[in-house]
């Protein structure tokens, strides 16, 4: 009898499991069409804190890649190439992704890596992707003050986002500036370049204050911002993740509102946390971008409407977004014209690429980053921004010029010298 | 002396806030002695049917009665997560009663599964759940008795669980083919819970400037004690419980059911999590991972006070609350703004939110090498569980 039910249960093991196997993997299509197919890497946060965020930066470089697949792929030697994603999971948690970096590039043999989100995240990356001189393409707008050889840098450089931005700030709203951020290093980073800034252009900083990511209790810091700053003034927030929930839903009961005379940017804060925090909390509050969704162009309109049409009518397209869709395509292109997918190749290659990105024509620099159209915007109600000012396309200073420890250096890969990542101009 | 009221109210505030989310805590482990690491996912439970009673009034009922929603919440918080806290006693802990070490693991990887659970929920997984638990709760009835009476008989419990679980399995996936099942409900992402309009704006009494949102708290957290309290002081149930705490073995002796003792304390202390996440969702984010940004203050917060003490865990609470608001706002440069370089300097490197922590931390191990039995230490012939 013992055996007769062990078989039956074996049985109904085998059974389902061929089963499941059918119902999970029944969506692949023919891929007759392809002549070979070149494997590249996905790595965000699809849990955790940060799974908010990354989520739709994935799916942007998903929908870029199928985009890419519908048109034949990439194209090498004449033979079209499929591109296939391998994902990972970088759960939030940096070593999390240095690990899985070291699985994409040797286990999987990728020949590139699409990922991260934190500055924590990519400086945890980073020695695996130059040990193994490996290429990463990272989307997000980040703090600057690195050049590396093995990272292409898709968002914007401080110079392309806070800089601008503090600048809008000055002319605009104010001179005493309280800065709050996530506590770790790119709030930290960009806290220090925007108080050289400051110093240099007439501002002062009357107060800054570092919440450790997640954290939700921001009472102390509403008491010092009303220490500092008791008749309104600047409120510059660079908190990553959830803690921003918890800083405007607090802000807004304690009464530092936009209608009070606070004016608050965040750099973190895009159309996609604007829903998850709610619309009601955050309108009228400000961000500097390169790419909005109510950017009035055809290219953006149709970027919104594919991704609508592949996500569901909810969702809603980013700056990060566009960044990550843009540097698939300038991936491809410059496999294109190295006319390999190896990564030395595409990396010699990539420099000079152009690409019609949403946000308007895009040129890689030498330095690893892209000339973007810097935008201010304020949030509506609808969850939207509308465009205050657009400064027009600025080249990417890697090197901040406002700290005096960087103040000179440049980066250029096309140079022929073993500093080219960081050289005195 | 404004300062001062702003240093007590925002105190408060804080400590209120940890009072509440420590209240059931205080309760599962004071007073049963259970290592509850689930107990953050309990509050996360209660945020989400906060996030579901938000959207059914949205949805079904008439705008005017919108506001009130919250106040609708907090019951039906209180019983989905005292119900599942319920499962949860009945089927895990339970069986680890007195093995401290396996029931801080055991509940470790139930917060991990609620976690998930709450991530990858949609229909089809919750059809699929439904068959495989249904399944396995039906087959041994289903079959002859004298089955059950083999010697394979214990293989017949397993597989017939393993059976279920494989057919919910494969329905889940079948199903999930179709786009409308497949949906998840929750999502990885955080979800928005909107505060009603009553509880956005704020208050001012004097100079001090008190958010409604807190308000709402500090006084759903004394509503909370003073339930607790009188329940545990006047009821009969109450009085159960504590003769339970007190001596289990005369207890049983007298004929206090103590089985269903132990499951009522911990549907009360899993129940009071869920109001705590109905709290939580007017301050911060809601998402699977919200119950982890809370466990470790609710633990520091009973241990401080003393274990199986209500009152120790609310001073405990708000000496943190108060501890930790005048360290991160650096109010102390204030009353003394003439304090010598050197101290100034080191209380403004303290005075950020995330150094203020480590300083609270550091504090609370001082304290419990001087006091390891915290604030208020049990007295008397505790009887050991």
């Amino acid at each position: 009898m013992r055996k007769t039910s062990l078989r039956l249960l074996g049985g109904a093991t085998a059974l389902a499991t061929s089963l499941s196997l059918v119902a999970c993997g029944g969506g692949d299509k023919a891929s007759g069409d392809f002549d070979g197919e070149v494997k590249v890497g996905i790595l965000h946060s699809r849990s955790g804190t940060m799974a908010i965020s990354e989520n739709t930066v994935a799916e942007a470089e998903l929908m870029a890649i199928d985009e890419i697949n519908a048109k034949g792929g990439v194209k090498i030697d004449g033979k079209k190439l499929k591109i296939v994603p391998v994902e990972e999971d970088g759960a939030s948690d940096w070593p999390t992704f240095a690990e899985k970096a070291k699985k994409l590039i040797d286990q999987d043999q990728v020949s590139v890596v699409f990922g991260g989100w934190t500055s924590a995240s990519r400086k945890a990356m980073l020695p695996v992707f130059e040990a193994k001189d490996h290429f990463l393409f990272y989307p997000i707008q980040y703090e600057g003050q690195e050049c590396s050889k093995n990272i292409f840098y898709s968002g914007a450089a401080p110079n392309q986002q806070a800089e601008p931005a503090v600048d809008w700030l000055l002319k605009n709203k104010g001179k005493d500036f309280f800065l709050v951020g996530s506590d770790y290093v790119y709030p930290r980073t960009a806290n220090t370049i925007m108080k050289e800034q400051l110093k240099a252009s007439g501002g002062k900083v009357v107060g800054e204050d570092y919440l450790p990511l997640g954290n939700t209790e921001v009472a102390p810091i509403i008491a010092k911002i009303k220490q500092a700053l008791p008749n309104g003034g600047v409120i510059v927030n660079t908190l990553n993740g959830d803690s921003n929930v918890a800083f405007f839903k607090q802000m807004k009961a304690a009464g530092i509102t936009p209608a009070n005379g606070y004016s608050i940017m965040s750099f973190s804060i895009a159309e996609e946390e604007i829903a998850a925090i709610g619309p009601e909390y955050l309108e009228g509050t400000y961000a500097a971008w390169n790419y909005f969704q109510s950017l009035d162009t055809p290219a953006s309109k149709k970027f919104t409407a594919d991704f609508k049409a592949k996500y569901g009518d909810k969702r809603v397209t980013n700056d990060p977004a566009e960044a990550a869709y843009m540097m698939v395509y300038l991936w491809a292109a410059a496999a294109e014209k190295a006319n390999s997918v190896d990564d030395n190749k595409v990396r010699e290659a990539l420099v000079g690429v152009s690409f019609d990105a949403p946000e308007g024509k895009v040129t890689v620099q030498p330095n690893h980053h892209v000339e973007k159209l810097v935008l201010i915007g304020e949030v509506q109600k609808d969850g939207m921004f509308k465009i205050l000012e657009n400064k027009g396309f600025v080249k990417p200073v890697a090197w901040n010029q406002y700290v005096p420890e960087t103040k000179g250096y440049t980066c250029d890969w096309t140079q022929n010298r073993p500093d080219a990542g960081k050289y005195k101009m | 002396m404004d300062l001062l009221y702003d240093t007590l109210f925002n105190g408060l505030a804080i400590g209120s806030v940890l009072v509440l989310a420590a209240l059931g805590l205080a309760v599962v482990f004071g007073l049963m002695g259970v290592i509850n690491m689930a107990h953050g996912e309990l509050m996360m439970l209660g945020a989400y049917t906060t996030f579901v009673v938000q959207n059914i009034f949205k949805a079904v009922l008439p705008e005017a009665l919108f506001p009130v929603y919250i106040l609708v919440a907090i019951p039906l918080a209180f019983a989905v997560s005292g119900l599942v806290g319920l499962l949860l006693e009945k089927t895990v802990i339970r069986r680890l009663y007195g093995r401290p070490l396996e029931t801080l693991l055991a509940t470790w990887g139930v917060s991990l599964i609620l976690q998930q659970f709450v991530r990858s929920v949609s229909s089809a997984f919750a059809i699929g759940l439904l068959l495989a638990v249904v399944g396995g709760l039906l087959v041994p009835r289903l079959t002859p008795k004298q089955w059950w009476q083999q010697r394979w008989t214990p293989l017949l419990g397993t597989g017939s669980w393993i059976v279920s679980g494989l057919i919910g399995i494969v329905v889940a996936s079948l199903l999930g083919g179709q786009r409308v099942l497949d949906q998840p409900w929750f999502s990885a992402r955080n979800i928005d819970v909107t505060a009603p309009v009553w509880l956005r704006g704020s208050i001012d009494v004097g100079a001090v400037n008190m958010p409604a949102a807190r308000l709402f708290i500090i006084a759903l957290t004394v509503v909370a004690l003073v339930a607790v309290g009188w329940f545990l002081q006047k009821s009969v149930w109450g009085m159960r419980i504590r003769a339970v705490t007190q001596n289990r073995p005369m207890s049983d002796c007298l004929g206090i059911p103590t089985e269903k003792v132990d499951a009522l304390t911990f549907l009360i202390g899993s129940g009071l999590a869920g109001v705590a996440g109905v709290a939580v969702t007017l301050l911060g984010s809601v998402g699977p991972n919200l119950g982890g940004n809370y466990i470790v203050d609710c633990f520091m917060v009973v241990v401080l006070g003393g274990v199986g003490k209500l009152a120790g865990t609310v001073l405990a609470a708000l000496g943190i609350g108060v501890l930790s608001y005048i360290v991160g706002s650096g109010s102390l440069l204030l009353v003394w703004p003439a304090m010598p370089a050197g101290l100034n300097e080191l209380i403004t490197f303290f005075a950020t939110t995330s150094m203020a922590k480590v300083l609270v931390f550091a504090v609370i191990v001082v304290f419990l090498q001087i006091r390891p039995a915290g604030l208020f230490p049990q007295k008397g012939r505790m009887v050991e569980a």
